[in-house]
């Protein structure tokens, strides 16, 4: 298992990454090299260079404004869960890194990398869309932000245009008021999930959302069972869950629709009870 | 008396307490903890090339073609390169089996995902691997037999098309078991299942070869627990002299059974070696691991089971299918598991009528290998679940109607229905024993105000009996082409006064290199830090079949004790030509021999054989400090270990996961020889066992694609998954072994499948539901429970 002969070449900044991207040929972006390594490993990934933009201080930094904090694509898992960044919502951002994988992979491990791998199991790509986060994007033509409904259309894929890359992740400021819940079901502490329940809801906004994770494909969301908790102020039933979950993915197994209740179910006990 | 004897006073053996049932650390963790062991991957010689393969990616087809690329063809070796080299053939003496030609290198057919089809070199892995892709395989798919069951039917594909069938061998034990049904109170009918997994030792498979000239010898590095059977593997399929031959098993980063049997790569290898001149190394990684490896534990079971009204069992009436793959590994045959398998089904249980079937299938996948405890974790799963719903039947408590149903005390020795020489134990005190560590009546206790809460927690008990160190008469029983006999071992006096222990089994990881020299320091009295054991090289150790079936222990530990009591003696005989006395009056002690108030130091008496002979008369010893001896213990039927091992878990009914919160292990292996040592085989072989029953799982797809080739996907159990171990330990010791031994090295792995469902169906009960297959995966738990949910109409 190793992987086909490429070259590694390390940008020392944003321009140069993109120029690097631009050079032509099958290029790829190395953050952590977590997600990337073992594909590398098992040449699923054939890369003739890698662009490594893991220690690439554009990337490497978190800012702040009244409405949104920015967390850029090369900050850690590790970076989170210690604190080092803004908080947009408290807690929850610390909370949600310490539950993924462990300690090593946490400490290479990108936000970036993260949602560009756009693995289904994946945490944050649940958790930013539970947030309503925006992905901003570099590029030599300047970059743009993309919803996460348009980042990611499905399992392992991303809208991203060749020669873009992200530069950071904008999160939404919550009020004091807001709540959130995060429930992740897995077979052994820091794993993948087998199911992701995230439920955010900021009154003082009128915004509440729902997020079911580690299903088929993107994140489902469900604005039914979202808008039955904001008016309920009630953790909803299972059956009803699965009802929701029915409407958005008929074809989830019986168990795996189960399982997402569950996830579901918790995370938003965790919220409101 | 020369002058050079100090006179001392004789030290008392509690000086150097390094003997048999000392608590030592091992020998050799300083080397294996600071990264110093050398294993095939840290090996290096000039001129080494790296090899890599070309598997199989369809699990069934017709080779139409194989083309090498144009420039790189001298790199590339296919089976027609290799048209000397016989296939892999294990023969068995037992009637209809059928036996399976597996070329090391694939010809004309490939029957399952990972089979090799060709061997690349290159100076590299990586370079290796680049010619390997541009090899391209031709390959007209054929159907696939994914199931074992829909293998057998009539019709299905054929994986050996001159079989006829898919059949390896069909066995019967034809017991009478009318009179259990016709009296029966309590009848109890399942299916049981368990998967097919990968052992997954630390470092998998690896081989180096090379031709040494100066020997004129192909030497063999190779990480395999039986390095002499390997040489014999080897020199059969090249045809080569077994003298021409030596093979060396460096360091081993585990075996557990993965190891025991001849590799294809291990046969490619040397012969690209021989035939390049080059030393060649492959090294396995994880994936070939899990996709070409994925070869043992599947077996799918019907049992019907008589009962009386109290549970006590009349007769048992059994299917199993063994789904053995495409080829019979070797020497251990296709059959293997399955008579282990029909042989051990009643276990420890005093059952008197048993009928049971075996059918071992060829199928579309790796070829079945023995791992740690052998079929036993499968019959002891499907028979512990019966006995647990026999007693859910009866209304009684399944711990109760276990012990009622086990094997007496009072009636060891004794020969079970299978005719199993159950040599001595106290099979039900095992259990109590297990209730007590586990607080049986407090957890019941627990467990009601639990269910108040609206949590279920279980309790299941698992009991077995482990045949340890069978001997030739089982093996041949078994019908295998090669059976074990004497072990033998040299144990020498170097000319310091330190030991040199020799045997031809091997340790990876199983702590043999320390228990060995323990076995030496008991009789010779010498510290175990002055006792070198070497293992695993053909070219310097006593033959030996090495090291599976639990037999180091009792059978190399058997033959160290017998060449040190041996050495003991001649010692004694020159040290009373120093101390000039009767060798019958010296005694050893603390690494010396004393006479009264004199003694002499193993040095002297070393020095004076090998370096100033001229202190010892003409009429000494001449076979000196140097003693190989074989031995074998006085029955040759195996041992007996038994235990029961205690299950407290957690199960979210609403997750379907399940937290093993708590695990009481008793077992009783004879003579402790060390008990440190014997406590981290009980913690690995739990660890693996609940691994069995809660993660690994070799998942196929309709068309026989593994889809856990990686760590991701086959999913191991991690410290933090695993219970804190209670063990309690009790030693009846073997009458027929030497030092009363027994094997225990498998032992921990068997009963986690059992103790720890019948606890997740004891959780569940009140549910009605129940699960028959392993392992418990939350997906099966929540069907299972889901299931229950919608015959009973009950949902939370
Ligand atoms: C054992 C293990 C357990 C894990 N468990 C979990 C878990 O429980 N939950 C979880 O969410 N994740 C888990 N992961 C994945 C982990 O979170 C990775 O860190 C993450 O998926 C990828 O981040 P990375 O920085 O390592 O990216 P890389 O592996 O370097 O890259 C991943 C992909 O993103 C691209 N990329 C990287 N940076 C950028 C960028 N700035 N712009 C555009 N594309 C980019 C790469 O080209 C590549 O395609 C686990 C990983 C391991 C090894």
């Amino acid at each position: 298992m190793k992987p086909v002969d490429f070259d590694h070449t390390v940008p020392e900044t944003l321009d140069a990454a993109i120029g690097a991207l631009e050079a032509g040929g099958e290029v790829r972006l190395l953050g952590g090299g977590q997600s990337l390594g073992p594909m590398l490993n098992l040449r699923l990934a054939r890369p003739a260079r890698l662009v490594d933009v893991g220690g690439l201080d554009d990337l490497r930094s978190a800012t702040a404004t009244d409405e949104h904090v920015e967390i850029g694509a090369g900050v850690t898992h590790a970076d989170i869960e210690d604190g080092a960044v803004p908080d947009p919502i408290p807690g929850m951002l610390p909370y949600v890194a310490s539950g993924i994988a462990y300690r090593a992979v946490r400490n290479r491990g990108t936000l970036g990398g993260s949602l560009c791998h756009a693995d289904p199991a994946a945490d944050w790509i649940s958790v930013m869309t539970a947030l309503d986060a925006r992905v901003v994007t570099a590029a030599s033509d300047g970059g743009r932000e993309i919803d996460m409904f348009t980042f990611m259309p499905g399992a392992y894929r991303t809208a991203l245009a060749p020669g873009e890359l992200v530069r950071a992740v904008r999160v939404p400021r919550f009020s004091e008021g807001a709540v959130w819940g995060y429930h992740k079901t897995c077979r052994k502490v820091g794993e993948f999930a087998i199911a992701i329940g995230v439920f955010v809801a900021d009154p003082a906004k009128a915004y509440c959302r729902v997020v079911f994770g580690a299903a088929a494909g993107a994140p489902l969301v469900s604005p039914t069972l979202a808008s039955l908790i904001a008016e309920t102020g009630q953790v909803p039933d299972l059956a009803a869950i699965e009802r929701g979950l029915d409407t958005l993915d008929p074809t989830l197994s019986e168990v795996k629709a189960r399982q997402l209740a569950v996830a579901l179910r918790r995370a938003v006990a965790g919220a409101i009870e | 008396m020369p002058a050079s004897i100090s006179m001392i006073i004789g030290r008392h053996r509690g000086d150097v307490n390094t003997g048999i049932g000392a608590r030592i650390r091992r020998k050799e963790d300083r080397r294996l903890l600071n990264g110093q062991a050398k294993f095939v991957g840290d090996l290096r010689f000039p001129r080494q090339w790296e090899a890599a393969f070309v598997r199989s990616p369809v699990a069934h087809g017709r080779i139409v073609g194989i083309t090498k690329p144009e420039l790189l063809a001298h790199r590339v070796f296919t089976s027609d390169d290799l048209s000397d080299v016989l296939p892999i053939r294990a023969e068995s003496s037992l009637p209809t089996y059928k036996v399976s030609d597996q070329n090391p290198l694939a010809k004309d057919k490939v029957r399952f995902v990972g089979e090799c089809i060709a061997i690349c070199i290159a100076p590299t892995r990586a370079e290796a691997e680049d010619v390997a892709e541009s090899v391209g395989v031709d390959i007209e798919p054929l159907p696939p037999l994914v199931d074992a069951r829909a293998a057998m039917e009539t019709g299905a594909a054929l994986v050996h098309e001159s079989w006829g069938d898919n059949l390896f061998l069909t066995t019967e034990f034809d017991g009478d078991i009318e009179a259990a049904r016709a009296t029966a109170a309590i009848v109890v009918k399942r299916k049981y299942d368990t998967a097919r997994q990968c052992m997954v030792p630390m470092e998998g498979k690896g081989t180096l070869a090379m031709w040494d000239e100066r020997a004129d010898q192909l030497v063999v590095y190779t990480s395999t627990q039986v390095p002499h059977l390997i040489r014999t593997g080897i020199a059969q399929c090249l045809q080569m002299d077994q003298g021409r031959i030596r093979v060396i098993a460096p360091e081993v980063g585990g075996g557990f059974g993965y190891k025991c049997v001849l590799q294809p790569e291990e046969i490619t290898v040397s012969w690209v070696a021989k035939a390049t001149g080059r030393p060649i190394r492959w090294t396995e990684d994880r994936r070939e691991h899990l996709v070409a490896g994925a070869n043992t534990r599947q077996h799918h079971y019907t049992i019907t089971a008589y009962a009386d009204a109290r549970g006590r069992i009349l007769g048992l009436d059994a299917e199993i299918i063994v789904d053995v793959g495409a080829y019979s590994v070797w020497p251990f045959t296709a059959c293997l598991e399955a008579a282990q398998a029909g042989g051990n089904l009643p276990g420890p249980y005093a059952l008197d009528a048993y009928r049971c079937k075996t059918y071992s299938v060829a199928t579309n996948k790796p070829s079945f290998t023995p791992y740690r405890g052998v079929a036993r974790p499968g019959v002891c799963f499907a028979m512990e679940l019966t006995v647990d719903a026999i007693a859910r039947a009866a209304g009684r408590e399944p711990s109760t109607v276990r012990k009622e149903n086990l094997v007496a005390a009072d009636r060891m020795p004794y020969t079970n229905v299978t005719g199993k020489f159950y040599d001595s134990g106290d099979y039900r005190q095992g259990v109590v024993e297990a209730e007590k560590a586990i607080d049986l009546h407090g957890f019941r206790l627990r467990q009601k105000a639990a269910a108040a809460e609206g949590r279920f927690l279980g309790i299941g008990f698992s009991s077995f009996t482990e045949q340890s160190a069978h001997g030739t008469k089982v093996f041949s029983a078994w019908g295998l082409p090669l059976v074990p006999g004497y072990e033998q071992a040299m144990v020498k006096i170097t000319p310091s006064g330190s030991v040199e222990v020799r045997s031809g089994n091997h340790s990876f990881g199983q702590g043999l290199e320390t228990t060995l020299a323990q076995v030496a320091s008991e009789w010779l009295t010498v510290d175990t830090d002055r006792i070198t054991v070497t293992m695993g090289d053909t070219g310097v150790t006593p033959y030996s079949t090495g090291a599976y079936a639990s037999r180091g222990m009792v059978m190399a530990g058997g033959a160290v004790s017998k060449a040190a009591e041996v050495l003991a003696k001649r010692v004694r005989t020159h040290a009373a030509h120093l101390l000039q006395c009767r060798p019958e009056d010296v005694r050893l002690d603390g690494g010396r021999a004393v006479h009264r108030g004199g003694s002499v130091s193993f040095a002297e008496i070393a020095r004076a054989w090998y370096l100033r002979p001229d202190q010892l008369p003409d009429d000494v010893d001449t076979a000196g400090l140097e003693v190989t001896e074989g031995y074998r213990p006085d029955i040759d039927t195996g041992v007996f270990t038994y235990a029961t091992h205690a299950a407290v878990v957690e199960v979210d009914v609403q997750t379907g996961l399940v937290n093993v919160e708590d695990y009481a292990i008793f077992e009783d292996c004879g003579t402790r020889v060390n008990p440190m040592v014997l406590e981290g085989q009980a913690y690995g072989g739990a660890a693996q066992g609940i691994g069995t029953a809660l993660f690994e799982e070799v998942l196929y797809d309709c068309n026989g694609q593994p889809m856990t080739s990686t760590l991701a996907d086959y999913v191991l159990p991690g410290p933090i998954e695993l219970p804190r171990f209670q063990l309690r330990h009790k030693e009846t010791l073997s009458p027929y072994t030497r030092h009363g031994i027994k094997g225990i090295g498998e032992g921990a792995a068997i009963a986690p499948g059992g103790a720890i469902v019948n606890a997740i169906n004891d959780a569940l009960r009140p549910l009605g539901a129940e699960l028959t297959e392993i392992p418990a995966t939350p997906e099966k738990v929540l069907a299972a429970v889901m299931a229950a949910e919608r015959t009973q109409g009950v949902k939370e």
